[in-house]
């Protein structure tokens, strides 16, 4: 019997290191703190030898004096290998290869965008090429246009791939790719245009050099040294992508990704990484006001405290966009009982169920990293591109880990990307969709299965019973949908790592019961919720009443936090809500129409000047930092409601006083923490400016801001230590500024930061609190673990750990009505980034959703709730529904899904 | 005593030596064109800006007194839309200059720029800029960048080939 190897020595000049023999030398030696230049491998691309950067010197045994060149990326870490990194003929190799590419390369560097964080600046450097030989003509090319996120300079290029091989292969991407031939290869698309891709974005950091530039950036140029970076959490969807934000002269300038093994990894989507320039925006309220008239901080404080006492009945109203800590301060100021969740019940009740459902188990909830590492996926009821953009991009490779199975077998290794993907081809693991829709992940599902919500659900309880005898079955399914279960059943039952992912896009309980089901009937499966923002799940867990319930209560008083209700309910009940109410104080950050109808408005901080956690869809609590100084105007709305004297008290206060959120101080060093007795600091070392910046208003430099709410300064000055994971405020390191720089604060290339990825899960599977829940001990005994459905049944559809019996019934298409479904846009549902110019630019004009046969019997335009709006035909949609575009104005405030008639113009 | 007298006699002697002292500021001392006084925005041979915005002279600098920041015209020509130097602090290091890509940033032999108010030190980019190349007489970093600017096409830059046509297959 064969002995696994786990470990292998290698020999570094003549030294053993103990190196992982699944992965290549380079890998290997870079986890192992070696300086090896490279372009064309990335840890999440894997390997191709395209650039031949990465030369080392191997021998064959100790006495070998000779050795041979080879490439690093393309060699395993096999037991006993002999390399030597310094070696001299290895090294001018590598210098020779730096000569080559820079034959071409402009003399750009001073108004290069890249400069200062350009992975071709820090490797060229680092071979030690320093002066220009060649004599002749540089080769140029024409640049593109490529949308409002990219600027494209083709003339940098160094023709690593790198651009192609995340955007087509690894993103999905199809518009975007390299053309002619020989030292003419040119990286773009076949003309002039925006990139479809919505990961496009990533160029910037995939790019080792300046092709590829941030666009928004470039309005307001900064270098990434004189940026003042903060560890942040991306507040544009429910996944909490870390991000690092950059600030300079009171604007915000960047956002960067911030490696999170778990969540993020080394990818964001274009919303959360161009969507922060709301931030900067003229809609902002800098001034807190009563009624019309400016109003001072103070005065504004003590306003609200004479408007808490004078009136006992106030009621608050919460955010799924505000921080546990801003949520909890409201709900500490007017009490438990009269603070409301700030959303509707439909969406509210979903969350509550799917916090049950998570804690009960036993279908864990998967991290980013887990998902991409399923082997069969089924999709009920999300559009996945457009709701949580970054969970598409796991998506994309969960749908090679099956496959690659075939790699494992040939024995090619797995970071050999041309190697494996010429194995694979174009097959794909089992991927499925049912959806009321098409959506943006259609080309890589195995199949996929539209119908109006309801029949989405019952497709879900179609293949749990498939799966389970015990659990119920629905009645009547169409040929189509039988033909899609068993499909997905056959893949479920062979494979390792099952997948179930849901959410409450449509508001529909019975698609989250059906994947509870599924997930439940399943060894072995996980299951993930998206949830509709970035705190939703936060909101859930303090408190469970709606924001109808609190226009119910007709209170006389009302503050609203960081919420503009005209988007969660019809205008006409919101209008009478605040008619109704004699007082009302709004905390925000952007005009909106809720704070028009404020007495008080309170300017308040946006995530970029606020400190706080944020709880995501798989109840990972994570802490953001601000990058502002403190100020006196706008404040943190637990600073504007409470008297806490810093954050770490709010959460202390929030973690004794909620059930659940015990754990959360944990997600994040307090205020307390140093390195070596100084804060971190929040600027890089070479920071410029420091006597300068202020000296038009001031010569004296005034001392730095402090900042009571965290362990970062407002700062350069500090430890130059790696600060704990969740306090990185950027990534740099000797000789790597550029964002490859994250290889030296990880544990292994590609795996945890050092001392574990940053986020405290809130709810592990099975572990949940006053919930009866199946046990994981039962998991291998079937029977045990489902004997509760029979007892379920016969009652109402009371959730109790078990299955859930109540299939709906199939849907109905109206004669004369149609079901309208809200229909999601990556850029364009948000409401923030509405205030960012550049994704702003891609937003789509309202129009009305129909399948073909249903266009046809109307013209152009069509007239639904009142609006008059173009038809746009819209594959898979069922006949009987139809769709309109999520949160985009005027579109705002309609509760969807609803009935509601189709007349022509 | 006889050491005392001979000091006398040396400082007796010096009288009829040639005079070290200048009478400032009735007589100007020579300084030499590499003198390192106050500094400078210089223009190219074409009138244009030199500064590009790079902020190096900015991360160079010791006491971080510069501070300006990058703007573009509408021909993707880039320059700072502020350019300001504490003089208050500047130790005239000459940093700047050697980190300087363009030659825009000079130090010039002239040092008096004495105040009797701190903040009349701080120097905005109207103070600094002046309306030659200043001595550097030649060097215009446009000509030489690859980054097409306005009254310069791709591939017009000083040894660059024609723009590539990636429509040819011709090997």
């Amino acid at each position: 019997m064969p002995v696994e190897i786990d470990v292998t020595t290698v020999y570094i000049e003549d030294r053993p290191y103990p190196m992982d023999p699944e992965q290549n030398l380079l890998h290997q030696c870079l986890s192992a703190g070696f300086n090896l230049p490279y372009f064309c491998w990335h840890p999440a691309l894997g390997s191709v030898g395209a650039c031949r950067q990465c030369a080392v010197k191997q021998f064959k045994d100790e006495h070998d004096k000779h050795g041979r060149i080879v490439m690093a990326c393309m060699t395993p870490a096999s037991d006993g290998t002999r390399i030597s990194i310094k070696d001299s003929e290895a090294a001018a190799f590598r210098a020779g290869i730096i000569e080559g590419m820079m034959l071409n390369h402009p003399h750009d560097c001073p108004v290069c965008d890249e400069g200062g964080e350009c992975h071709l600046q820090d490797m060229t450097v680092m071979t030690g090429h320093d002066y220009r030989r060649y004599r002749f003509e540089k080769r140029t090319f024409r640049n593109q246009y490529l949308g409002p996120f990219l600027n494209h300079e083709m003339n940098r290029c160094i023709q690593c791939y790198r651009c192609v091989r995340f955007y087509r292969e690894y993103a999905g991407g199809a518009d975007f790719n390299s053309f002619a031939l020989r030292n003419l290869v040119y990286f773009g698309r076949d003309k002039d245009g925006v990139l479809e891709n919505e990961f496009a974005g990533n160029l910037v950091e995939v790019c080792p050099t300046g092709v590829f530039t941030d666009a928004t950036l470039k309005r307001h140029y900064t270098r990434k040294w004189d940026l003042e970076f903060s560890p942040s959490i991306c507040t544009q969807c429910s996944l909490g992508c870390n991000i690092s934000i950059g600030k300079r002269y009171d604007t915000l300038r960047r956002v960067v990704n911030r490696y999170n093994g778990e969540v993020n990894g080394y990818f964001l989507c274009d919303r959360g990484r161009f969507g922060y320039e709301f931030v900067n925006s003229e809609r902002r309220i800098r001034q807190s006001r009563l009624r019309t008239e400016a109003i001072g901080p103070d005065a504004a404080k003590r306003h609200l405290r004479d408007l808490v006492a004078s009136n006992p009945g106030v009621i608050g109203i919460g955010s799924p966009r505000a921080s546990l800590e801003s949520n909890f301060a409201l709900r500490a100021l007017v009490g438990p009982d009269r603070f409301y969740a700030g959303i509707p019940s439909s969406e509210l009740e979903l969350l509550r169920l799917m916090l049950d459902i998570l804690r009960s188990g036993p279908a864990g909830t998967p991290s980013l990293r887990e998902v991409e590492s399923s082997d069969a996926v089924l999709v009920l009821g999300e559009d996945v591109m457009n709701v949580a953009p970054r969970m598409a991009l796991s998506l994309r490779q969960s749908v090679r880990q099956q496959p690659i199975e075939i790699a494992k077998r040939l024995h090619v290794a797995l970071w050999q990307d041309h190697g494996v993907r010429e194995v694979l081809q174009d097959a794909k693991g089992p991927f499925f969709i049912a959806t009321s829709s098409a959506t943006r992940l259609d080309d890589i599902a195995t199949e996929c299965c539209r119908g109006a919500p309801d029949d989405v659900a019952r497709v879900g309880y179609a293949i749990a019973r498939a799966l389970h005898s015990s659990s119920p079955e629905p009645q009547d399914l169409a040929d189509n949908q039988r033909a899609f279960v068993e499909s997905v059943t056959n893949a479920f039952k062979m494979a390792k790592r099952p997948l179930v992912i849901s959410g409450a896009s449509y508001r529909n309980i019975g698609i989250i019961r059906a994947a509870a089901n599924v997930s439940r009937v399943l060894p072995g499966a996980t299951l993930s919720f998206i949830t509709p923002e970035c705190n939703s799940f936060g909101l859930a867990f303090l408190t469970g009443t709606s924001l109808e319930a609190a226009i119910k209560a007709k209170p006389t008083a009302a503050i609203v936090i960081e919420n503009d209700l005209y988007r969660r309910l019809p205008a006409p009940e919101v209008d009478s809500f605040f008619s109704q109410c004699a007082h009302v104080v709004v905390l925000d950050h952007l005009e909106n129409r809720t704070t028009t109808r404020a007495e008080l408005v309170l300017s308040t901080a946006t995530f970029a000047e606020a400190d706080g956690t944020l709880v995501n869809n798989e109840c990972r609590a994570q802490r953001f930092f601000g990058v502002f100084p403190p100020s006196e105007t706008i404040r943190q709305s637990w600073q504007w409601l409470g008297e806490w004297e810093n954050l770490d008290r709010v959460i202390a206060d929030m973690s004794g006083g909620v059930p659940g959120l015990s754990g959360i101080a944990q997600a994040a060093p307090s205020a307390a923490f140093r390195m070596s007795g100084a804060k971190v600091p929040r600027e890089p070392h070479r920071w410029s400016g420091r006597t300068a910046v202020l000296a038009n208003i001031t010569v004296d430099e005034p001392k730095p801001p402090v900042d009571l709410n965290s362990p970062l300064s407002f700062s350069m000055e500090g430890n130059p230590d790696q600060p704990p994971a969740a306090l990185i405020p950027f990534f740099w390191s000797p000789g790597w500024n550029s964002a490859q720089a994250t290889n030296k604060f990880q544990e292994e290339i590609a795996g945890p930061l050092r001392g574990g990825d940053p986020g405290v899960r809130l709810i592990e599977a099975g572990q949940g609190e006053g919930i009866p829940m199946a046990s994981r001990a039962a998991e291998s005994d079937e029977d045990a673990r489902l004997s509760a459905p029979n007892r379920d049944r016969q009652g109402a559809d009371a959730f109790n750990g078990a299955l859930f019996a109540s299939v709906p019934s199939a849907f109905q298409p109206r004669e004369n009505e149609w079901l309208i479904i809200p229909l999601f846009h990556i850029f364009g549902s948000d409401e923030l980034s509405r205030a960012a110019p550049a994704v702003a630019q891609l937003f789509p004009d309202p129009y009305l959703a129909l399948n073909a046969d249903d266009a046809a019997k109307f013209g152009a335009e069509a007239s639904v709730m009142g609006r008059n709006l173009p038809v746009r035909v819209t594959p898979g949609l069922p006949q009987g529904v139809a769709g309109l575009p999520s949160g985009l104005p005027p579109l705002e405030g309609i509760m969807l899904p609803a009935w509601s008639g189709i007349s022509r113009i | 005593m006889f050491s005392i007298l001979q000091t006398m006699w040396n400082v007796f002697l010096h009288m009829f030596h040639r005079r070290v002292t200048v009478q400032y500021p009735e007589e100007k001392p020579y300084l030499a064109p590499r003198y390192r006084g106050r500094i400078i925005l210089s223009r190219d041979p074409d009138g244009g800006e030199r500064c590009v915005a790079c902020y190096l002279c900015a991360a160079v600098c010791p006491v971080d007194c510069i501070a300006l920041q990058a703007t573009e015209d509408s021909s993707g020509r880039r320059y700072p839309e502020f350019f300001r130097i504490n003089f208050s602090r500047c130790i005239f290091c000459g940093f700047c200059e050697d980190a300087c890509p363009t030659y825009a940033i000079q130090l010039t032999p002239d040092f008096e720029m004495g105040e009797y108010h701190r903040p009349n030190l701080v120097y905005e980019k109207e103070d600094l800029l002046i309306n030659g190349p200043g001595k550097y007489p030649g060097y215009n970093f446009w000509r030489v960048c690859g980054v097409q600017i306005g009254g310069k096409d791709k591939g017009e830059s000083e040894r660059e080939a024609a723009p590539a046509d990636v429509h040819t297959l011709l090997p």
